[in-house]
């Protein structure tokens, strides 16, 4: 099986679950890697590195930002001139839209996050979740070729080996497109609380680390602000790491500690992550209703009692003030970051 | 301006959706407007406001979809149109694109069609994107803040890294985030004005297209292992100890 891996990435920095792609077209057969942008070079050296058997890259100015439609018709291009089975890419918001209109231009279907996939006699089935995760669907796409992103860390990674080499084949671009990139604000809250993956939660906990002095001249208000920042900065350090979003209990919010966008529940917002993870916050009925749906909840709190702890799939007793820091250094490790 | 908001009828998030006997069912759980799709109705109405116009509904699904239309109305859409055709069962995300794209045409066209970001349901989120390819429009995806201005559109998309700011000239499709703002709830005037309007409901025939082929296709209902909510504590002789712990458990879950 001839297979195409996109190996997304933005401004250089690239989404690992491509090299999870690329480790997948391995098993199946002859991998081709394919890589857009302009001076990508350390990702063509980077995509032999990872197995690739042959490495094709647009690199073009008008390519330098991502645009849905000139990503997608020279990645159209390059699949009817080469005639792949398989296209895989990983699940971002750049690759829905991409192959999304690949599947258009082609003919063919799209199968979107897969968490598994497998060569059943002659046919490619995949395995995906549906109806928020409550169900899991196999599927199969009957055009060619058909075209799939997989779902980060569904699968293994394969091992970088340096020793792998090979020189890259310069494909044609075609960049037009409607859109006109503008630039980017790269902010630390850019993805907001309801849009992201990951949240990493405080309440009226976070104020209460006993083991800070807070700076001489502040009255007991202050000095509680204060404290509740340093806390913060904790929760957003994780939040940072897992590339998510900073959330705020109700308490911490009408305590002065952060801003009201960053209110979870009833009367802020109610969010979805995959990830919940809750430090220094009890668990009120109007915060639980805003988060319960999460995928995963972790709750961190001193207290054994606390009623976040029945929504929660894992918990930790103790204090956030040790094992938030800990938590951070872990999946700093974990994560290779 | 003329806007349409694109919407489906979903299951309730807190039904209990089940695979019986290779169908999916949810139950007597009640049957509501995709909750994505009220931030494209949102959306629709804002742009309404501020720049006039009219804002239409448009919904692919059975008779019963025309209680999530109500809402959209509701909420304060102008018209609705309904999409039904016993040959429509089994659509994938093209064929849906397909007849959207259709029924667009048929709407007479224009000026930003307004999408969710994804469904309860399928979740691929790539219909938008598959409808723009068709009518040849420019894409604006997961979209939080728009501005017009004239004929050009200015938006800001909200990606994982952060935002990346566009623009294009209309007409456009766009998908909306919950950035957008919260969904307005129905008023009482527009709850009455809803429960009286006429809802016109286009066949294939009325499109003039004919039923599209179902390239993907579902093998396979598979129901997940259930995990009973019990919380596991994780405990350790230090706080690197549990973080280590803890990461790895969080890891294995693969939400990550």
């Amino acid at each position: 099986m001839k297979t195409f891996v996109y190996i997304d990435h933005f401004k250089g920095q690239v989404q690992p679950a491509s090299w999870e792609a690329l480790g997948v077209a391995k098993s199946l057969g002859e991998a081709s890697a394919v890589i857009f942008g302009s001076g990508v070079d350390a990702l063509a050296k980077a995509a032999f590195e990872f197995g690739a058997d042959e490495v094709l890259v647009a690199d073009d100015a008008a390519l330098t930002d991502y645009r849905a439609e000139a990503y997608a018709s020279t990645l159209s291009a390059l699949a009817s001139a080469r005639t792949p089975d398989l296209i895989l890419l990983p699940t971002t918001t750049r690759t829905r839209e991409m192959a999304a209109m690949a599947a258009v231009d082609l003919n063919t279907g799209v199968l979107i996050d897969l968490t598994g996939l497998a060569l059943e006699g002659d046919k490619l089935v995949a395995t995906r979740p549906i109806y928020e995760g409550k169900l899991y669907e196999k599927a199969v796409c009957s055009g060619k070729p058909v075209i799939a992103t997989l779902r980060g860390r569904a699968f293994p990674r394969p091992a970088q080996d340096a020793s792998r080499s090979g020189s890259a084949a310069k494909i044609e671009a075609k960049a037009e497109s409607p859109v006109t990139v503008e630039g980017y604000d790269v902010a630390e809250q850019a993805v907001s609380v309801a849009d992201a993956g990951v949240v990493v939660s405080g309440g009226r906990g976070i104020s209460n680390n006993p083991s800070l002095t807070p700076p001489a001249g502040m009255d007991e208000k202050q000095a509680e602000v204060w404290r509740a920042q340093q806390g913060f900065a904790l929760v957003t350090d994780l939040a940072n790491v897992l590339g998510g979003a900073v959330g705020a209990s109700r308490a911490a919010v009408d305590g002065g500690y952060i801003p009201y966008s960053h209110q979870v529940g009833q009367t802020g917002k109610v969010i979805t992550p995959d990830l919940y993870i809750a430090c220094g916050i009890s668990g009120a009925i109007q915060h639980l209703v805003g988060m319960r749906n999460a995928k995963l909840i972790v709750a961190i709190n001193k207290d054994a009692e606390a009623p976040i702890f029945k929504q929660a799939h894992y918990g930790v007793v103790g204090d956030l003030f040790q094992i938030v820091p800990a938590l951070t250094e872990a999946f700093k490790k974990k994560l290779g970051k | 301006m003329k806007i349409i908001a694109c919407i489906k009828q979903v299951p309730d998030s807190e039904a209990k959706v089940k695979a019986e006997n290779g169908q999916v069912t949810w139950g007597d759980a009640p049957l509501v407007i995709n909750p994505f799709d009220e931030y494209a109705v949102e959306g629709a109405l804002q742009q309404k406001e501020a720049l006039g116009g009219t804002v239409t509904a448009l919904c692919i699904g059975p008779e019963s979809a025309r209680e999530a239309l109500k809402h959209a109305l509701a909420m304060g859409a102008d018209e609705a149109v309904l999409v039904s055709d016993a040959a429509l069962g089994a659509l994938d995300t093209v064929g849906a694109a397909r007849v959207l794209a259709a029924a667009i045409n048929k709407i007479g066209g224009a000026d930003m069609v307004m999408f969710g970001r994804q469904t309860l349901d399928d979740g691929s989120g790539v219909t938008a994107a598959q409808t723009a390819r068709l009518l040849g429009w420019p894409m604006l995806g997961l979209v939080g803040h728009i501005k017009v201005e004239d004929r050009n559109v200015q938006v800001s998309r909200v990606i994982e890294e952060g935002r990346q700011n566009v623009s294009a000239k209309l007409p456009a499709v766009l998908s909306l985030v919950q950035s957008i703002g919260e969904p307005r709830y129905p008023s009482f005037m527009g709850i009455r004005k809803a429960s009286k309007a006429e809802i016109p409901v286009w066949s294939l025939n009325d499109l003039g297209v004919g039923a599209p082929a179902s390239i993907v296709t579902r093998a396979e209902l598979i129901t997940p292992p259930s995990r009973e909510v019990t919380c596991e504590i994780i405990a350790g002789e230090s706080p690197a100890e549990i973080a280590d712990k803890l990461a790895d458990k969080i890891l294995a879950e693969k939400v990550l």
